[in-house]
């Protein structure tokens, strides 16, 4: 108990003992002092004359963008359609990678250790790669297009996906398991019949979670000219079209919500 | 579904497994959903591979710079392009701890203000606005918005991080809010503390823990969203990435994504450390 004594010498209660006290002082010093250095290192770098100018420009950038150009959105159509199908086809072929790799990397199912410290360097790696970089990539090597996006999509979802696929299969109930191969049941019926049908409501919700998280990316690829919505608001960017930019972020907000709706829906209907 | 249609349905399975003919459950009960979403599904895959354009001359030109690629990886170059990895990596570092640091600030505000249990509704549907618009957009397009006002360099990039992070953890603060004890909001009221006191003594304490979590998992999250908005002029290491892969030096583009999976998986270590610590 830290208790010092006061001026009479009774003992007085105090939160902390005067060590620890001194140690979140100093802390909390430290955290402040490396706070204000990183400010300071982007202060230095900041040109403060535009930053004084950002209230005019702000205003300017609202005026452009307003009335949005409401024809615009007729050519958007099939760019939409093909965000939607980087978002969908790219999930779909992420999935289907990530299922073998969340099976190697779970410590109940993999085959070996060794296998498993290689499923999890794939899904780190996939997962602290941002998807635009992903497509920076693919483009140079695909050329510029759909596919690039797709594969950019599914590269990252291995991650995802194979992540928390792999802690849901690390947490199933052993003895559905013990059940099955008890029977008699190869390695892989166990999985089929003993593994599989566990961690299947998991699985689909976890689909659906990156669906949605998806079409969010998919918007941007076409900025790195990976196909896509992003490319037509890449264009009208550097053509300062304002005007086109407000409607193509009202029908990316649209399409986000909706998607939010439907992937929300179906993971109340599956839990 | 009623109580004896279940177990009728059970014998008849039984009955089915006797002869040796035992199907697993479907994953989706009703058969007209079920049949009605694979065609749905099929119908779909169909007309999405159909509107897909592969210029494979392209592509197998590409085959090419992907060997090249993965044999970089294998030799990764830091050295010839040091000073500028460096400088890159400083300003996403500082971006990232900054933008948490005034992100986390300013969501807390906001989360409490779109808790429903704790707020007057008209401030509710302001926050929650705030929340809705900063979750929607990809960091990247609210980093052209913030380059275009504030001019080239780290600050749009922090100011955009900063935004993202407040939809982010106020969304999280939020809905932890929203599921806190009340028996202890309701006994800290109790002694007549004011609104301040309350929030200071029944429901900081709670949500504290799971705060701090976030915070460095978000710390996390700008780290990696750091490395990308410097495509658009929004500083860090997404610059120089960008510029080594457009001029296809690979050996060095493959140093720096080395780089940046292994601050990623630090941050995740340490970040699980500091959640197993505070919880």
């Amino acid at each position: 108990m830290p208790v010092s004594t006061n001026s009479q010498g009774l003992p007085v209660w105090r939160r902390r003992t005067t060590r620890a006290q001194w140690l979140q002082y100093l802390a909390w010093l430290a955290g402040v002092s490396l706070f204000l250095l990183c400010w300071k290192m982007i202060s230095d770098n900041t040109m403060w004359v535009f930053v004084e100018d950002a209230g005019r420009q702000g205003a300017d950038l609202i005026s452009r963008m307003t009335p949005p150009e409401w024809g615009y959105a007729n050519v958007l159509w099939k760019p939409m359609w093909d965000t939607i199908n980087i978002a969908t086809l790219g999930t779909a072929i992420g999935i289907i990678m990530a299922f073998p790799v969340a099976f190697m990397a779970a410590r109940n199912t993999t085959p070996h250790p060794l296998v498993r410290s290689a499923a999890l360097m794939i899904i780190v790696s996939s997962r602290s790669i941002n998807s635009l970089i992903w497509a920076m990539l693919l483009v140079t090597i695909l050329g510029p297009g759909v596919l690039a996006g797709i594969i950019a999509i599914a590269l990252r979802s291995i991650g995802f996906v194979g992540k928390l696929l792999y802690e849901a299969i690390e947490e199933i109930h052993p003895t559905p398991v013990e059940a099955i191969s008890a029977t008699g049941a190869s390695r892989l019926q166990v999985m089929n019949y003993g593994v599989l049908p566990q961690i299947m409501p998991a699985f689909a919700g976890i689909s659906v979670y990156r669906w949605d998280i998806n079409i969010r990316e998919s918007t941007v690829l076409g900025l790195v000219g990976a196909g896509g919505i992003g490319l037509q608001l890449n264009a009208s960017i550097n053509s300062l079209a304002w005007d086109q930019v407000s409607v193509i972020f009202i029908m990316i907000f649209a399409t986000v919500l909706v998607s939010e709706w439907v992937s929300a829906r179906v993971r109340h209907a599956i839990i | 579904m009623s109580e004896r249609a279940d177990m009728t349905r059970v014998q008849t399975r039984q009955q089915a497994a006797q002869r040796g003919q035992w199907r697993r459950l479907p994953l989706i009960e009703n058969p007209r959903l079920r049949w009605g979403l694979a065609i749905g599904a099929v119908i779909y895959l169909v007309l999405a591979l159909a509107s897909v354009e592969v210029n494979w001359a392209r592509v197998a030109e590409g085959a090419g710079r992907a060997v090249n690629f993965l044999g970089a990886f294998m030799q990764p170059d830091f050295i010839s392009r040091y000073d500028d990895i460096v400088a890159g990596l400083l300003e996403s570092l500082t971006m990232t701890l900054t933008s948490t640091v005034v992100g986390v600030l300013l969501a807390i505000p906001v989360g409490l203000g779109a808790a429903r249990n704790i707020s007057p509704l008209p401030i509710y549907f302001i926050c929650r606005a705030i929340i809705a618009v900063s979750r929607t957009f990809q960091e990247i397009i609210i980093a052209i918005l913030f380059v275009v006002m504030f001019g080239f360099g780290p600050l749009a990039g922090m100011i955009t991080l900063a935004f993202a992070t407040i939809g982010f953890m106020a969304k999280l603060l939020a809905e932890d809010i929203e599921d806190l004890d009340w028996r202890q909001v309701e006994a800290v009221r109790a002694t007549g503390a004011s609104w301040w006191q309350t929030m200071n003594h029944a429901v900081q304490p709670q949500v504290m823990p799971r705060l701090i979590g976030l915070s460095v998992y978000r710390l996390d999250i700008n780290f990696r969203e750091s490395s990308v908005i410097g495509i658009v002029g929004a500083g860090g290491i997404g610059a120089t990435l960008n510029t080594s892969l457009s001029r296809y030096e690979y050996d060095t583009s493959a140093a720096i994504l080395l780089i940046i999976i292994a601050i990623v998986l630090l941050c995740e270590y340490s970040s699980s450390h500091v959640r197993r610590w505070t919880q």
